[in-house]
């Protein structure tokens, strides 16, 4: 299926903005509908999407690499016991199992600044690929705080960071979780960040959130500029969320050609 | 207590709001909140019950208290008992005979519109077929503007979202070009920023205002991001166009979106304020959808239909130019599958309309629902034909920042083209005189770009 010769399919001249973005631009038409080719080119990434939905979280090579850099994690799971429970009922994957409540009840309670949670949510390949790079950049930077275990949390929701701070009497909250994922970026991941987290407490509007951290996206360096700098505003405010607004600077404004406006500049 | 036998059984519902949600067509949301009908005999007995309750009950027995609910306060404190006078004697059945019947012409609807309180419209939804929905639905008309005109009949309008991952000012600039060569933007030219921060707000809306007003386009253009970011934006002394905000139907809802009320009225004020529109002063631009409440844990035991109705109160307050139901984008806890989604999008157009508001609809799925592109398509040409406002226009369907799927520039040309929709006037000049559009308002054959933009593409060369 050659299109480039084919007298039916108009082509568009502009394909050179695709430089620009990963968006489906520029895709020519047959009539007015998408060419056989890019239709087809849809269909093969809504089947790889759907398919990396449905694809179990392994924490175990995440688990180790944690311990080889000296530090504890834990998994522990959700009510939501399977993919599909989890994707009906997101109210059970923001409450902790019995077993795992009646587990983390035994360890001994300790008093801790922060803790990361590490969610699967709607992309266990997001936290496959991203979870452990970022992490790696982000604990030296919290050496003052006293840190609780890495949660890893099976069928987890944003929410389920609540119950994990209360319990470890946390100040901050930090939860990384796998993206719903996209047609072009099935591996995309979230970070939310709360302040005082508690459980059936605090509401969406006390996060701020730090969206579309994947490779063609925001990069960890900049994911972790941002939650710096909700950290130090939240220790000095005393809150997080809608009030808390994130003021850094995108690196995105620089001189290379790449981020030249060809529409204005 | 509302009493029904159907099929030898007797049914009680203890209140209205119990009722609403019982007689509610099946959806995953309902069952994850615990009010949903038990089985298809208890829904239809809900539905009996529903159609002999009298309008006028609506007034009397809130489905949130007035007390603890400024929207319930809102609902009530501001019926237009006048415009209810004409209809006023109906039950809830006797309306839809009356919505479908002869009488209800267009100016009729309009008139009544402010007689009208969300419920009432909620729960006439519940008793109608799809087909009912897009019959009465396209006999109302509403119409707003800013620098153009929406919602004329056999007029569809478009939202281009040139969303980017990283907000990338070429990016975006990329993906806008690609959708007014196709037509695309009348609605309006409106991006969700990837992070709510204030000085990509602050750049997005600069170069968005510099786009309109180099290309003369008629159209206006919007920031996604908090309306407390916009506020901010405004005093800092940034071109907005239109003020935008997620909205729900309960107070406790929007309470978790960090808005009220206040907000959003000091926000309209804010905007008018700038004066930017030419044609109209319609400033707000809301999105809303089925599932928002509940997810916030605050839909206080109302069905999702309804709850999304409530919402369209709050959109009414503020002469919205665009109301744009977000249908599949929440996730299949709420709605299922394709069909749920389908009778969701057409469920929010009718009530929305019938309420008297700009509704769009952004026809759209996410990847863990079960629908795909063929229920896209269902729900599109429902829609198109029931005389909805505006869709969404994304590159090729796929939004690379949101990660799910809508309508693309080429679903808009289809539906425009089988069902002869054109876009709005002042817009459709714009396409005629550059030669995006022929006179015909066909995509000219040889895809050559319009001289205006030529000289753009020559500086990034081959």
């Amino acid at each position: 299926m050659s299109e480039s010769n084919d007298a039916t399919v108009i082509s568009n001249s502009w394909d050179n903005l695709k430089q620009f973005t990963p968006a489906r631009i520029a895709l020519g038409r047959a009539g007015i509908s998408l060419p056989t080719r890019a239709s087809l080119d849809f269909q093969l990434a809504h089947a790889l999407a759907r398919d990396a939905v449905n694809i179990p979280i392994d924490f175990s090579e995440l688990q180790l690499n944690l311990s080889l850099m000296g530090l504890e994690s834990l998994t522990l799971n959700t009510q939501a016991e399977n993919q599909q429970l989890y994707l009906q009922r997101p109210d059970l994957g923001r409450i902790l199992s019995d077993a795992t409540l009646a587990c983390l009840q035994q360890t001994e309670p300790i008093s801790t600044d922060a803790v990361i949670v590490v969610a699967d949510g709607l992309s266990s390949k997001a936290i496959q690929h991203h979870a452990l790079p970022f992490l790696r950049l982000l604990l030296p930077q919290l050496h003052d705080y006293r840190l609780a275990p890495v949660c890893l949390v099976k069928h987890g929701r944003v929410a389920i960071g609540d119950a994990i701070a209360e319990h470890y009497a946390a100040r901050l909250c930090i939860v990384l979780i796998g993206e719903r994922p996209g047609l072009s970026s099935p591996d995309s991941m979230g970070l939310y960040f709360t302040y005082q987290a508690r459980a059936k407490l605090s509401t969406d509007a006390e996060r701020n959130c730090i969206s579309n951290i994947h490779s063609n996206g925001l990069s960890y360096e900049q994911a972790l500029k941002k939650l710096m700098f909700l950290i130090t505003e939240a220790e000095k405010l005393k809150l997080s969320g809608v009030n808390l607004k994130d003021e850094t600077t995108d690196a995105l404004t620089d001189d290379s050609p790449k981020y030249v406006n060809f529409l204005l500049d | 207590m509302y009493k029904t036998h159907v099929a030898h059984l007797s049914y009680d519902f203890k209140t209205l709001r119990n009722l609403m949600a019982k007689a509610t067509p099946s959806r995953s949301g309902d069952y994850l909140a615990g009010v949903a009908a038990a089985n298809h005999l208890e829904r239809v007995a809900a539905q009996w019950a529903l159609a002999e309750v009298p309008l006028k009950q609506f007034l009397n027995e809130a489905l949130v208290p007035y007390e603890h609910d400024e929207i319930t306060r809102l609902i009530m404190d501001e019926h237009d008992s006048i415009a209810f006078a004409a209809i006023s004697h109906l039950t809830v059945g006797d309306f839809r005979n009356w919505l479908l019947s002869e009488q209800a012409t267009t100016e009729v609807l309009t008139s009544i519109a402010q007689g009208l309180t969300p419920e009432m419209v909620a729960a006439v939804s519940k008793i109608m077929r799809s087909q009912d929905l897009i019959l009465v639905a396209k006999k109302c008309r509403v119409t707003t503007q800013f620098r153009n005109t929406i919602g004329l009949e056999n007029r569809l309008s478009t939202r281009l979202q040139p969303n980017h991952p990283t907000d990338n000012p070429a990016g975006v600039a990329a993906s806008l070009l690609d959708g007014l060569l196709y037509g695309c933007g009348d609605a309006v030219i409106g991006i969700n920023p990837a992070s709510d921060n204030l000085e990509a707000t602050l750049r997005l809306l600069h170069m968005l205002n510099e786009v309109i007003e180099r290309y003369q386009i008629p159209t206006q253009s919007c920031v996604l991001a908090h309306v407390t970011t916009t506020l901010k934006a405004i005093a800092q002394g940034a071109p907005v166009d239109l003020v935008f905000q997620s909205i729900a139907g309960t107070q406790k809802a929007n309470d978790s979106f960090g808005i009220n009320l206040n907000l959003l009225n000091e926000a309209r004020l804010a905007a008018l304020e700038l004066g930017r529109g030419t044609l109209g002063n319609n400033c707000m631009y809301f999105e809303t959808g089925q599932g928002s409440a509940l997810s916030a844990n605050a839909h206080e035991g109302l069905d999702q239909q309804t709850c999304e109705v409530r919402a369209y109160a709050v959109a009414r307050k503020f002469k919205p130019l665009l109301v744009n139901t977000v249908v599949g984008f929440i996730g299949p806890e709420y709605l299922y599958d394709g069909k749920q989604i389908i009778r969701a999008g057409l469920e929010d157009h009718f009530c929305g309309k019938l309420l008297g508001l700009p509704m769009g609809c952004d026809v759209c799925y996410t990847n863990h629902a079960q629908a795909d592109q063929d229920d896209m398509d269902g729900l599109l040409t429902q829609l198109a034909v029931a005389g909805n406002s505006f869709i969404m226009g994304i590159p090729g369907s796929d939004d690379v920042m949101l990660n799910y799927q809508s309508t693309s520039f080429h679903d808009a040309l289809y539906v425009r083209q089988v069902l002869g929709l054109r876009p709005a006037p002042e817009f459709e000049r714009w396409l005629q005189e550059l030669g995006i559009f022929n006179a015909d308002n066909q995509l000219l054959q040889k895809a050559e770009v319009p001289a205006l933009f030529k000289a753009s593409l020559q500086k990034l060369g081959r």
